[in-house]
């Protein structure tokens, strides 16, 4: 028994059966990714005054950005690909989709690096009255009176934990900057960045070593710390599924699958078109991704 | 049939090898044969209907007669469960919680859903279109091992320390992720893998539907049932993903300990909740309401086509109103994306939210009004066979629609006000998915039970089991909306005795629930355990016709219209063994002119348009 139109388009609808399911999958997509980012605006919206970090503060904009053009490369590179078959030419099928491939390589690595650095990016709340360390920041809004150390882990051992801090540096702006001394700048606002709130000059590093038994309170800059910290970690980890699972499937049809091209070319073909069309919504989450998470 | 026929030959070759004999395991487990998978479906979510029914039947002891050990099962319970949990066989409230909790994720989720759309859909939809399969065979099997996982995800998480999730199917938030027990984070797990079973069967569908229709079979020559079936695919396919996203939002609260539903300043225990703060219980209940209305809806469309079949088939008349059918479908499908914050009027969203949404709700009733109405007006002028599933098909009209009229006022926010959260919600509900969708459901296991195994049920078994369940079930609802206007709460462990006779403490006078409403509850009790008792000629009719019932002595024992009829009994791998063509409409019964009183999709009759390629006349290609 075989299926019929698995293949072959029907006349009526113009559609074989893969392309029809995977338009259907991706309307799911849609939904479930829909559901995410209302939640983000419903979150964001409701946020407590002062606790939505400033655009660019916790997360660089340059990898973001480099990983927004990677995947549009890719996105590109998956059309060629697809193109190519469809003009018989294989070894440019193979060129184009591996570069689609190598994209989705160098997306996840730069993703890694940054959950890296904000796994290893620690907040630390020190005890009531201790202020004798160098790099002291102050917490916003309803945490003002907190004395923090905020900065990059060096070194750890049982009782002392050594951090990178960056005094002025705006990295770490949304959360640093006292809310009394720049107001303005809680949503959206630039301005303020630079603006230094100690007396310690110029904009270079210093390592901070404090005791633990001066610590109220140790966290890192995980899903754990914020709201903002936890759409971003849901959505992107959600999103990096994606294109893990896009990319291995791309790949199996590249090269263990490719077969396929040999014994039954057009459902080959349609294969490739239909992962393609994956890929493309990935992409396209990514494109929504990038402002909401690193501009606005 | 012609272009499948060359695709066929174009591909068949290298698959021909594994059809010949595959052997035990692939045959019966790892199937992917549509039948073999909706039996599968079927026979999993009828043993899990039987679980849901047990814990109801357990909380109903404790509602009835609180504090007092169950018997025989009480020591059942607390010899797996421990002593903590059922100490002496009495229920304790967690535990109550917890079946509460899995009384409805179950029904909903593991049975009824399951049942409706996955097990009728898939054993029946492929061979009323006339087509071979479902387009994805594998994918169709995938889907029900995600379904199996999830069913056992969930049954398992009953056994591990501190049971199974106890925050009621609704799930709410932040008491979900603050309850003490890992219940919620299977629950959660659980409902993952049921919402992909539930996404590759509706892709599957919808692909089915639009791709594998046979020559012939146009859009409105379909049958009833697969309009629903369509329908209910698509409320699948987009209202499932948001519940998914607030699972996983969910999950992250519970295992990253992340704050997306949990607001700041939460207290716990009288400490404050060590975590980030800043997030929105509001939001969980629109994500999950956004699943939940819609789900509604899937529960009810499948068994509205079931219904529909089989009084079309017993009136042996057209359904009145085909086309306004299928378009009050459609509608209803649309409409009820844009009603589930009618669920949410205490929850303070506000006024203006709320006019919205009850004018929305309100419009939601007229297509359902629409099709209950052409299914009424149906029966009008036929000559009725009253044979078993005719009878549940019938009963399920007037169920229904109590149903339905009782949540009109649940739909207005300032009644529900007084409604909300008690019995008179839960009368409502079961009203619509017990004496409505199940039954509807047990007419169809009646009415396709010859096609699936060559023989009939008892009939007069099963009048017994559609009488007792009748009677028993209305005894079971009705008192319900009685409580729930007398203010009784669904949630509570000792039935509201505690709040029964409350004094007030100026007047003296009695201000809490009467003790009249109190005494319903071992009314209800009882009716609920004789309605389980009466499933028992069900259950045993249903497995003592595999082997002993009466063979059918015609594939068409109904003498029905539509396609699936049309195979041999039970249908083969492939289903027809002939090409189908398809020349009308899928309920021509009585039509005039003609000598048999029903008139099947594919037979041609003398100067039918069509004819030259009439399906006589070549030969049934090699299945």
């Amino acid at each position: 028994m075989e299926i019929p139109y698995n293949s072959k388009p029907r006349p009526d609808t113009g559609l074989y059966n893969a392309k029809v399911g995977i338009w259907l999958f991706l309307a799911s997509e849609v939904m479930l990714f829909g559901a995410l980012f209302s939640s983000y605006i419903m979150l964001r919206v409701g946020a407590p005054e002062g606790t939505w970090p400033a655009p660019g503060s916790l997360l660089k904009v340059g990898p973001g950005a480099f990983n927004t053009v990677v995947l549009i490369l890719s996105s590109v590179t998956v059309v060629l690909a697809w193109a190519s078959l469809k003009f018989n030419n294989f070894k440019q099928y193979r060129m184009f989709q591996g570069i689609t491939i190598v994209c989705a390589l160098i997306f996840m690595c730069v993703k890694a690096y940054e959950y890296h650095d904000k796994f290893t990016h620690y907040e630390i709340v020190l005890k009531e009255g201790v202020t004798h360390y160098e790099g002291i920041s102050h917490g916003t809004g309803v945490r003002s009176h907190l004395n923090l150390v905020d900065g990059h882990l060096v070194n750890q051992t049982e009782d002392e934990i050594t951090l990178t801090v960056h005094p002025h540096h705006d990295d770490h702006a949304g959360h640093d900057h006292g809310a009394e001394a720049h107001p303005e700048e809680h949503d959206g606002d630039h301005s303020g960045h630079d603006h230094a709130e100690h007396a310690h000059g110029g904009h270079d590093a210093i390592q901070v070593t404090v005791r633990k038994s001066d610590i109220a309170k140790m966290e890192s800059y995980g899903p754990w710390h914020s709201t903002y910290l936890a759409i971003y970690f849901t959505m992107t980890g959600l999103h990096a599924i994606h294109v893990i699972g896009g990319a291995f499937v791309i790949f199996y049809i590249w090269g263990p699958g490719a077969k396929m091209w040999k014994t039954d070319p057009e459902r080959y073909v349609n294969r490739v078109e239909v992962s393609g069309l994956f890929w493309h919504l990935v992409d396209l989450v990514w494109i929504f991704l990038f402002p909401i998470l690193y501009l606005l | 049939m012609e272009a499948t026929k060359t695709d066929s030959h174009h591909h068949g070759t290298d698959d021909h090898a594994h059809h010949h004999d595959p052997g035990f395991w692939k045959t019966y487990i790892f199937s992917t044969d549509h039948k073999v998978i909706g039996i599968q479906y079927g026979i999993t979510s009828l043993l899990f209907m039987l679980v849901g029914f047990f814990l109801i039947a357990c909380m109903r002891w404790q509602i009835a007669y609180p504090g007092q050990a169950i018997p025989v099962v009480g020591k059942i319970l607390e010899a797996v469960l421990g002593s903590e949990v059922a100490p002496g066989g009495i229920m304790s409230s967690e535990l109550y919680n917890s079946f509460g909790a899995m009384h409805g994720t179950i029904m909903v989720f593991l049975a009824v859903l399951p049942l409706a759309f996955a097990a009728f859909g898939i054993y029946v939809v492929p061979l009323q279109i006339g087509a071979p399969d479902m387009c994805f065979p594998r994918i169709n099997m995938a889907s029900y091992q995600c379904f199996l996982a999830g069913g056992i995800v969930m049954f398992v998480s009953f056994f591990i320390p501190g049971g199974a999730a106890q925050a009621g199917w609704t799930s709410y938030s932040p008491l979900a992720t603050v309850i003490p027990t890992d219940g919620q984070t299977y629950w959660l797990i659980g409902m993952v893998l049921l919402i992909t079973s539930s996404l590759l069967g509706s892709v599957n569908f919808i692909a089915t539907i639009i791709q594998l229709r046979a020559p012939g079979m146009t859009w409105m020559r379909m049958p009833f049932f697969v309009w629903a079936q369509f329908v209910t695919a698509f409320l699948l396919l987009l209202a499932f993903p948001p519940l998914e996203a607030a699972g996983i939002l969910q999950l992250m609260d519970r295992v990253f300990h992340t704050s997306f539903f949990l607001p700041s300043g939460l207290m716990v225990a009288g400490q404050p909740m060590a975590v980030s703060g800043g997030g929105s219980p509001l939001l969980w209940q629109h994500l999950f309401w956004f699943l939940g209305h819609p789900e509604v809806y899937v529960l009810i469309l499948p068994a509205i086509g079931i219904v529909c079949e089989i009084i079309a088939n017993n009136t042996r008349k057209p359904v009145f109103g085909y086309k306004t059918l299928v378009y009050a479908a459609l509608v209803l499908g649309f409409l009820s994306f844009i009603v589930w914050a009618h669920h949410m009027y205490l929850t303070g969203m506000g006024t203006k939210i709320s006019a919205f949404f009850q004018t929305t709700t309100m419009i939601i009733s007229i297509p359902s009004v629409i099709i209950l109405t052409c299914l009424f007006i149906s029966l009008w002028g036929g000559s009725i066979r009253f044979n078993t599933p005719m009878l549940f098909a019938l009963a399920f009209l007037p169920m229904f629609g109590l149903g339905g009229l009782t949540g009109l006022p649940l739909g207005f926010s300032f009644s529900d006000i007084h409604l909300h959260d008690t019995y008179y919600v839960i009368g409502h509900f079961h009203y619509v998915v017990a004496p409505g969708t199940i039954f509807g459901l047990i007419a169809g296991i009646y009415y396709w039970y010859p096609k699936m195994t060559g023989r009939v049920m008892s009939e007069f078994w099963g009048k017994v089991h559609f009488w007792s369940s009748f009677i028993f079930i209305n005894m079971v609802f009705q008192p319900m909306f009685a409580q729930g206007m007398a203010g009784m709460h669904r949630r509570m462990y000792d039935g509201g005795a505690t709040y029964a006779g409350v004094a007030d403490p100026l007047t003296g006078e009695v201000v809490g629930i009467p003790q009249k409403f109190i005494e319903m509850n071992s009314f209800i009790s009882i009716a609920a355990w004789m309605l389980a008792l009466s499933q028992l000629p069900f259950i045993i009719n249903f497995f003592y016709s595999i082997t002993h019932g009466k063979k059918v002595e015609s594939d068409n024992p109904w003498q029905a219209t539509t396609l699936e009829w049309q195979t041999p009994t039970p249908p083969p791998h492939g289903n027809f063994d002939k090409p189908i063509e398809v020349f009308r409409g899928p309920y021509e019964y009585s039509v005039p002119g003609h000598d048999a009183d029903y008139l099947p999709q594919n037979e041609k009759l003398e100067g039918e348009p069509k004819t030259e390629d009439a399906p006589d006349a070549q030969p049934a290609p090699a299945q």
